[in-house]
């Protein structure tokens, strides 16, 4: 079991003085190796909670504590060391003209020594799969491919804890799984912390925990299963379920209410074709 | 497509000039701009012409290639021998067009001029030609140092250049998009009056710009988040190294130095 990586106590924020507030009195905790997801709609504060987390932004109310330090000026660089981001557009957070450049520009920032660089570059590279387009430019790759650099860009500096802030986003489908895929091997090899921020729910069908948003406010804090249960409030507060969750629902409208909360096809036709055997 | 957005007009290649170091290039070509000026005597002009052919086939690159890369300054050139033809007024004259006589000391002076701006602009061009455009950053932020002294912002010079040419092929993707996104809606860019073809141009720049801002703004956040803080304690992936072929040039630049002071009238 891991311990408290981070920790929000009582955090309120606002983008100005007469604004409304975006995050109201949010508190949780996340663990050196959990895999939290964190979801909600346009607007309720869940990309605000990431910035949160590396200093990109700063609370009016209330503490963040990252590896037990307080976020401030003072500690900023050394908590974006421990935090690696990927950003929602695969373009605007590539900074390098070629893959490589990209990869090696987190790692130049922290004054990494040149050899040292060389041999992480190369791990970091063949982590997601990108080994083979070193020498790439931009415009000649994916938007899939580039979010993968964007994350070896991020294992380069062997950070502590990942957010993905909407990295699948702007993605088509085979781009999103891509980057799924990534993201599951890295967790696999990595005792890391993981926080995905997304609105799709059907990538949080994985993680060990999910932190549902509304408003400003943490709505809900529970497992997948139990947060799929919970159907009719999640599509009130502006979210769309995973097709297998709607059809878990139907059924049990239907007079079939399955015993387990199905994530997964494999899931659902477990549950299916052993629903009248009573052993 | 992909493919059409090569910036400038470097062409690949592994030959010594493309491996050289692109410090050594930019000096000796900033040198040779100099000495091309001190050329004086046929001798003079014929050892930079020689020399300068010698590192234009050592490129590898077609020698006509080079030579259409020129076109754009080939009317200078002429127009410059043209000028010099009629109005330098020295030694016997050769023959008349018409009743214009035409001077000896007319063409001498008018082919050296051309001559001297020929080599210049084929020597300069093979810069471009063999370096790419980030190695040629990266040679500016090397040479730049001692500004440093002086607080000259060479590492954000070096930065801003290097990012400007990582975002000219994806503004061009997005200059397309939008042109066919407003040409879907009617805007037509392509016939009409003049006034008419600036005006629609309007819609174009203007989305451009809005997202460009966008972008810079996303960008520097995402600089920030990978731990950007400045040049200083920063170190480099890439890395420029005199090697043995880089000292060798500047050896041979010396020697057609010394050639050019003995060859001078």
């Amino acid at each position: 079991m891991g311990y408290n990586f981070i920790e929000f106590k009582n955090v309120s924020f606002r983008y100005g003085e007469n604004m409304p507030w975006v995050l109201e009195n949010v508190s949780f905790q996340i663990k050196s190796d959990e895999w939290i997801a964190i979801i909600g709609h346009n607007g309720s504060g869940k990309s605000t909670i990431a910035k949160l987390m590396n200093g990109l932004l700063s609370p009016q109310k209330g503490t963040i504590l990252i590896d037990g330090m307080e976020v401030n000026e003072d500690t900023i660089w050394e908590i974006r060391k421990k935090i690696g981001m990927v950003f929602q557009n695969p373009d605007n957070q590539f900074v390098g003209t070629t893959v490589q450049d990209d990869v090696a520009f987190g790692m130049e920032n922290r004054g990494v020594p040149r050899q040292e660089m060389l041999k992480r570059l190369e791990d970091s590279l063949s982590a997601v799969g990108m080994q083979d387009y070193e020498l790439r430019e931009p415009h000649r790759l994916s938007g899939g491919q580039k979010q993968r650099v964007a994350i070896a860009g991020v294992l380069a500096i062997s950070p502590q804890a990942i957010i993905l802030d909407e990295a699948t986003a702007m993605l088509d489908p085979n781009g999103r799984k891509e980057i799924m895929d990534t993201i599951r091997s890295v967790k696999k090899k990595h005792p890391l912390s993981l926080i995905t921020i997304t609105h799709d729910l059907n990538e949080v069908t994985l993680v060990d925990r999910v932190i549902v948003m509304n408003k400003g406010k943490v709505w809900l804090e529970a497992s997948p299963r139990q947060v799929f249960s919970r159907k009719k409030e999640l599509l009130e507060i502006g979210l769309d379920i995973p097709f297998i969750a709607k059809l878990a629902g139907h059924l049990s409208q239907q007079g079939m209410p399955l015993k387990n909360e199905p994530l997964s096809h494999e899931e659902l036709l477990e549950e299916l074709w052993t629903y009248h055997s009573k052993m | 497509m992909n493919n059409a957005f090569i910036i400038g007009q470097y062409v690949p290649g592994e030959s010594i000039v493309h491996r050289l170091d692109p410090r050594t290039k930019m000096v000796v070509i900033f040198l040779f701009v100099i000495i091309v000026f001190f050329a004086n005597s046929f001798w003079s002009y014929a050892l930079l012409a020689v020399f300068s052919l010698a590192c234009a086939l050592f490129t590898r690159i077609k020698f006509s290639y080079i030579i259409k890369g020129l076109t754009p300054v080939w009317f200078l050139i002429i127009f410059t021998f043209l000028l010099h033809l009629i109005v330098t007024k020295e030694g016997d004259i050769l023959f008349r067009i018409f009743t214009y006589p035409v001077y000896a000391g007319g063409v001498m002076q008018g082919a050296a001029i051309s001559l001297r701006f020929f080599l210049l602009i084929m020597v300069t061009s093979l810069l471009t030609l063999t370096t790419t455009p980030i190695e040629i950053t990266d040679a500016i932020e090397s040479l730049l140092q001692p500004l440093k002294k002086i607080r000259f912002p060479v590492h954000e010079l070096a930065l801003m250049m290097s990012i400007s040419l990582r975002f000219i092929p994806t503004l061009l993707q997005e200059t397309e998009k939008i042109s066919k996104a407003q040409a879907s809606r009617g805007v037509d860019f392509k016939t009409g009056r003049v006034k008419e073809r600036i005006q629609a141009v309007v819609p174009l720049l203007v989305p451009l710009f809005v997202s460009a801002f966008k972008r810079a703004e996303e960008l520097a956040m995402a600089m920030e988040a990978r731990g950007y803080q400045g040049g200083e304690g920063r170190t480099k992936l890439r890395e420029l190294k005199i090697q043995q072929r880089d000292i060798l040039v500047f050896g041979v630049f010396a020697l057609l130095i010394v050639g050019l002071l003995f060859t001078r009238a």
